[in-house]
């Protein structure tokens, strides 16, 4: 299959659904939280929408996520959805899952 | 005895074995690990920890999948009878599979396992758990590249769920050498049970030993277990132990010689039987009249058989008279019959303990026992038939095992379960004049004064007879030499009869002649003492006669020759 189309999907301008699980107001969560808005402003101004979902609030959206490490950022549109774990301080990191590596595309191929 | 100063609270985890070789079960409001490699019925066990807590102990529970979707668990236990999506509906169990999703997940920074916790967190509240099952927590070392992260998220966990104050089963796969993959097993060090599943001669036993529990006696060995058709089975050897109570009462063996062989009346009640002998001694045969006798008391007997059907046994046992279709169809007697290799060692134990605890009869015969040599080595089978009889005993049930030799040396094949037995009896055939013959007789017999004289096994259109054998100069006689030998002291005996009557009337006769003689006798006596008796009455005053008729007549005759006659005459009475 064509993996191409998954690729670069930022660069094609799509607007991305972004959901982070936290667990209220840990140091964790809150450093995923910063580091999350600077990413989002610097690559994906103004379309993009972040979902926070406190798991201490809500806890049964993490078996609808199947979520066990927090934080987790879940990439839901577009397609594939994609998720990470961690406080996103990584930033390379971030950016080469979202930019579709090579292992995330026959994954979701 | 020595009271242990403080007794480690302890959850029964209601699987039938388990408590008995963890001494109450599993460590209360602490995690145990329960390893082994796949397939060895981990998940299983782990299930049934949470199936009986809900069902005995009204302990609600969590189960926690990594591995298998619940809709799988819930289809996978269904065949034990466990009807979870029932449970889970009257809110005593709750199944949590978490997927994690294939591959390593991406790791961006710092994280831990909060979620997990949250999640396990709202579960336990949710139903109230008491206990918690997760299953297998190893999958998430597949998920995670950062393990030192996860080494410390994991045990935080488990200190997590000791706070929680539940009894918590985590379930570990067997690494290479290691208990576990990954070594979660230092961070569950109360308790570690490690199931195993070998194979062999083509027979798979599965075991399970406790590895450790701190704190608690535990049975050391390793114990088989099985999976069963209502769960999982520990099968303690020991579990009997030794205190089963015994009886004096007798139970008929259905032979009256046989009876009186053994003292007063017959086998013990509770005591175990073992019939042994080479092929076609009428093992079964006692076992069936055995079974006969003791229906027809109304108790109920179950026959377990390896070798024949029971269609079979019921026609070969009424073509000795043997009527055992009666007691079959009254539901006095059950038979189960099962090829030996149709199952495992364990299982056939187990099917039989349970087909003995459903049926509850007085009376169980297995027949032969050694026919369960072909699947397990003698050490597997003594070990399982030293259960089995402890489970018998423990129960007051009667038993009787056949057990089939095919050399000479008895003793050495008959297992080691000869030492078990409170009842050997060995029948085998004995060769001569052109046939062979059956003869029995009593090895030990424990708590009896029993008959050590061999016997001729006879089976007759009426059941089992036994006959005395003939010991003579050749040996003991069995068969038609017995019956010869019969026949000649019959024969014998005719002949010494007619001679005693010979001797009889001869000497009647004699008797008579004596008597006659001895009358004759005694009438010359009497003759003689009369004829004394007189000539001693005339006394002297005869002899004074005499002179003076002597002088008379000399005086009258005045000659010689007159005097010479009176002599005469005096010496003829004389005679």
């Amino acid at each position: 299959m064509e993996a191409a189309g998954y690729c670069g999907a930022d660069e094609r301008n799509e607007f991305w659904k972004l959901r982070l699980y936290v667990a209220g107001q840990s140091p964790k969560s809150l450093q995923a939280l910063a580091n999350l808005k600077s990413l989002c402003e610097e690559h994906l101004a103004d379309r993009y929408s972040i979902e926070i979902i406190d798991l201490v609030e809500y806890p049964a959206f993490a078996r609808e996520d199947d979520i066990i490490a927090i934080p987790t950022l879940v990439r839901r549109a577009p397609a594939p959805v994609l998720r990470v774990v961690g406080d996103l301080s990584d930033t390379g990191r971030v950016l080469a899952v979202f930019n579709c590596s090579r292992h995330r595309q026959s994954d979701s191929a | 005895m020595r009271v242990p100063t403080r007794e480690l609270p302890k959850a029964p985890t209601g699987i039938s074995g388990l408590d008995e070789v963890t001494g109450g079960g599993l460590p209360r409001g602490r995690p145990t690990l329960v390893c082994g490699p796949a397939g060895c019925g981990k998940t299983l066990l782990a299930m049934e920890f949470l199936v009986r807590g809900v069902t005995q102990f009204s302990e609600p529970g969590v189960f926690v999948a990594f591995e298998e979707s619940a809709d799988d668990l819930i289809a996978n236990v269904a065949s034990l009878g466990f009807d979870l999506a029932q449970f889970e509906a009257d809110g005593q169990l709750l199944i949590d599979h978490i997927k994690v999703v294939g591959g390593a997940m991406e790791e961006t920074g710092d994280w831990d396992l909060d979620g997990l916790f949250l999640r396990l967190g709202v579960a336990i509240d949710t139903v109230g758990a008491k206990r918690v099952v997760i299953d297998t927590i190893e999958t998430l070392f597949g998920a995670f590249s950062n393990t030192a992260v996860l080494r410390s998220e994991l045990h935080r966990l488990f200190g997590w769920l000791k706070d929680k104050g539940v009894t918590a089963v985590v379930t570990g796969e067997r690494g290479d050498g290691t208990l576990t993959r990954y070594g979660i097993a230092e961070y569950v060090s109360d308790c570690v049970i490690v199931l195993d599943h070998r194979v062999t001669e083509q027979t798979s036993t599965r075991r399970l030993r406790i590895l450790k529990y701190r704190g608690s006696l535990h049975g050391t060995n390793e114990y088989p277990f099985l999976i069963g058709e209502s769960g999982v089975s520990v099968l303690p050897p020991t579990s009997a132990g030794l205190l089963h109570s015994v009886s004096t009462q007798r139970l008929s063996t259905g032979v009256p010689r046989l009876d009186a062989m053994l003292g007063e009346g017959g086998y013990y009640e509770g005591s175990t039987v073992l019939v042994s002998g080479t092929p076609g001694t009428g093992k079964s045969t006692l076992a069936a009249q055995f079974c006969e006798a003791t229906c027809s008391r109304g108790d109920r007997a179950m026959y377990f058989a390896f070798a024949e059907s029971e269609a079979q046994i019921i026609r070969n046992m009424s073509s000795v008279g043997i009527d055992l279709k009666r007691w079959v169809d009254s539901g006095l007697l059950q038979f189960r019959c099962s090829r030996p290799s149709l199952l495992g060692l364990e299982a056939h134990l187990f099917g039989m303990q349970k087909f003995v605890s459903e049926f509850d009869p007085a009376v169980v015969v297995t027949d032969p026992v050694s026919d369960l040599l072909r699947i397990g080595t003698e050490a597997d089978v003594s070990a399982m038939l030293t259960r089995q009889i402890d489970f018998l005993k423990a129960k007051g049930v009667t038993a009787l095992l056949t057990s089939l030799n095919s050399d000479a040396n008895q003793a050495q094949a008959d297992l080691q379960i000869a030492s078990l037995v409170d009842t050997w009896l060995l029948v085998k055939t004995m060769e001569g004049n052109g046939e062979h013959n059956r003869i029995l007789y009593v090895l030990k017999s424990r708590g009896m004064a029993h008959s050590n004289q061999i016997r001729e096994f006879l089976l007759t259109s009426q059941g089992i007879e036994l006959a005395d054998v003939y010991v003579g100069p050749q040996g003991v006689l069995t068969g038609s030499a017995r019956q010869a030998q019969e026949a000649k002291e019959r024969s014998d005996g005719t002949a010494r009869m007619e001679d005693l009557e010979q001797r009889r009337v001869n000497l009647e006769r004699r008797r008579e002649s004596v008597e006659a003689q001895t009358a004759g006798l005694w009438r010359e006596f009497e003759d003689e003492a009369d004829i004394v008796g007189a000539l001693l009455s005339h006394g002297s005053s005869g002899v004074e006669d005499l002179a003076g008729q002597r002088a008379e007549q000399g005086r009258l005759r005045r000659a010689d020759a007159d005097e010479r006659e009176h002599t005469t005459d005096a010496l003829q009475v004389g005679a």
